[in-house]
């Protein structure tokens, strides 16, 4: 069940090494939005400082979900969707195999974009440490609850719109808490309670989503 | 083994099938005629357990399959329209992935053996995007030699996009799975040539209901 699960994970981050350019435009529509908020809003130091955790947060989830296109839409065109569910293994090790790629490909590299960014808005040290952690714990829940979109909306037409007005209500607890944390520390507080709630709502959709995703994935194969 | 009991399949407004019912016993093999439309694919996605019939159900060893998903699966191999290869992936590399997620461990060697059956061991390093239809139904017949213990094979239209050397190849397959006690189910389109003792099944469609 192991090695099904790494064979997953592996054949899915081979996948997005031989398409770079679809993984790298993620990244790129990450930083281009970050980027533009500023020049919207004026260079304003502590307007910056305000709205950056908020701005990275918004762009983060805005990220994740162009991304989910890419999540099981070409192993279902392609019918490598179905040999998984028939390879003896329970889907939901398939699933989260996927799953788990598709974060090591969209949220950690945008964790990791966060550092230079918070400089970008002039954060200051603590609270660009709380963005990390906070992005860290909270993108894992961006990528399990739009999985469950993704299932939910594989084979219809204009799935991706619907995409989006399925997952983004879902991830409002995870946006707020995401940019309260990094509000507490800059407040001078403890960001431990928001960071723990994240945490929680990451474990909560590990726990929950597999199962939904594979019931819908299931009826998509219909 | 296999068991098809009364299943009724309802495609849209259509009933393709009612109380279809089927039984096949190691070293059988069931060949399913129609004409386009006549449910042939989804008759074979039912006994795959991709789709749920309307009524009726599917055992194997005597279970239901929808309960024994993981156990069913471990023993099936699956041919259907769509291949399931990545166009990104090098054959090889296919073929190696296909029996990992299963849970096994395929030598490149043993890989290469597997490929070589289908005439296709000059191509284990291209990317299957560089293939030609043919190539890639031939990748994806490979699951039938790759050394994983499916007893039972489901093959839907195998012979689509072949050439005559290789329809030779997948008949000399079918034969030796059948001489292990295997159970083959396929459709074809074209004349097949398979042993005497393989039964046909006619599926005719039923008008609108």
């Amino acid at each position: 069940m192991s090695s099904a699960l790494l064979a997953v994970i592996r054949r899915d981050l081979l996948l997005a090494l031989r398409q770079r350019s679809d993984v790298v435009n993620v990244l790129l529509f990450f930083l281009v939005v970050v980027t533009i908020v500023p020049l919207g809003v004026g260079p304003e130091r502590n307007v910056l400082r305000m709205i950056g955790a908020g701005t990275v947060w918004v762009a983060a989830l805005l990220a994740s979900i162009i991304s989910l296109a890419r999540m099981f839409a070409q192993d279902y065109a392609d019918g490598s969707l179905e040999q998984m569910f028939l390879a003896g293994q329970p889907g939901s090790v398939i699933v989260i195999g996927k799953i788990l790629a598709h974060w090591l490909v969209t949220g950690a590299p945008i964790t990791l974009a966060a550092v230079p960014i918070s400089v970008m808005f002039d954060l200051g040290v603590e609270p660009t440490g709380t963005l990390v952690a906070a992005l860290a714990l909270g993108t894992p829940a961006l990528s399990l609850l739009g999985a469950v979109g993704a299932a939910l909306t594989l084979g219809l037409r204009g799935g991706g719109v619907l995409v989006t007005l399925l997952v983004l209500p879902l991830t409002v607890p995870v946006l707020i808490f995401g940019a309260g944390a990094v509000d507490a520390t800059a407040g001078g507080l403890s960001a431990a309670a928001d960071l723990l709630l994240l945490g929680g709502l990451s474990l909560a959709a590990a726990a929950l989503a597999p199962w939904a995703i594979v019931a819908a994935l299931r009826i998509s194969l219909e | 083994m296999l068991q098809a009991i009364d299943l009724e399949c309802v495609r849209g407004e259509r009933c393709l099938f009612q109380g279809l019912g089927l039984e096949l016993s190691p070293g059988q093999c069931l060949h399913i005629a129609g004409d386009n439309g006549a449910g042939k694919t989804s008759l074979l996605r039912i006994l795959a357990g991709l789709l749920t019939p309307t009524r009726g159900q599917v055992r194997w060893k005597g279970s239901d399959i929808t309960r024994t998903r993981e156990e069913y699966g471990s023993e099936l191999a699956f041919v259907g329209h769509l291949n399931g290869i990545k166009d990104d992936l090098t054959v090889l590399e296919n073929v190696r992935f296909e029996a990992a997620v299963r849970g096994l461990v395929l030598p490149e060697g043993q890989a290469r053996e597997a490929l070589a059956r289908l005439g296709l061991e000059d191509f284990e390093d291209v990317a299957v995007r560089y293939l030609s239809q043919g190539q890639k139904r031939r990748v994806a017949l490979t699951r039938l030699c790759a050394p994983v213990p499916a007893r039972l094979w489901i093959l839907d239209e195998p012979f689509n996009a072949l050439d005559a050397r290789t329809v030779e190849r997948v008949y000399a397959l079918v034969e030796q799975h059948l001489a292990a006690d295997g159970i083959v189910v396929l459709t074809a389109h074209q004349k097949v040539d398979l042993p005497s003792s393989a039964r046909r099944l006619d599926l005719f469609g039923w008008p609108l209901a």
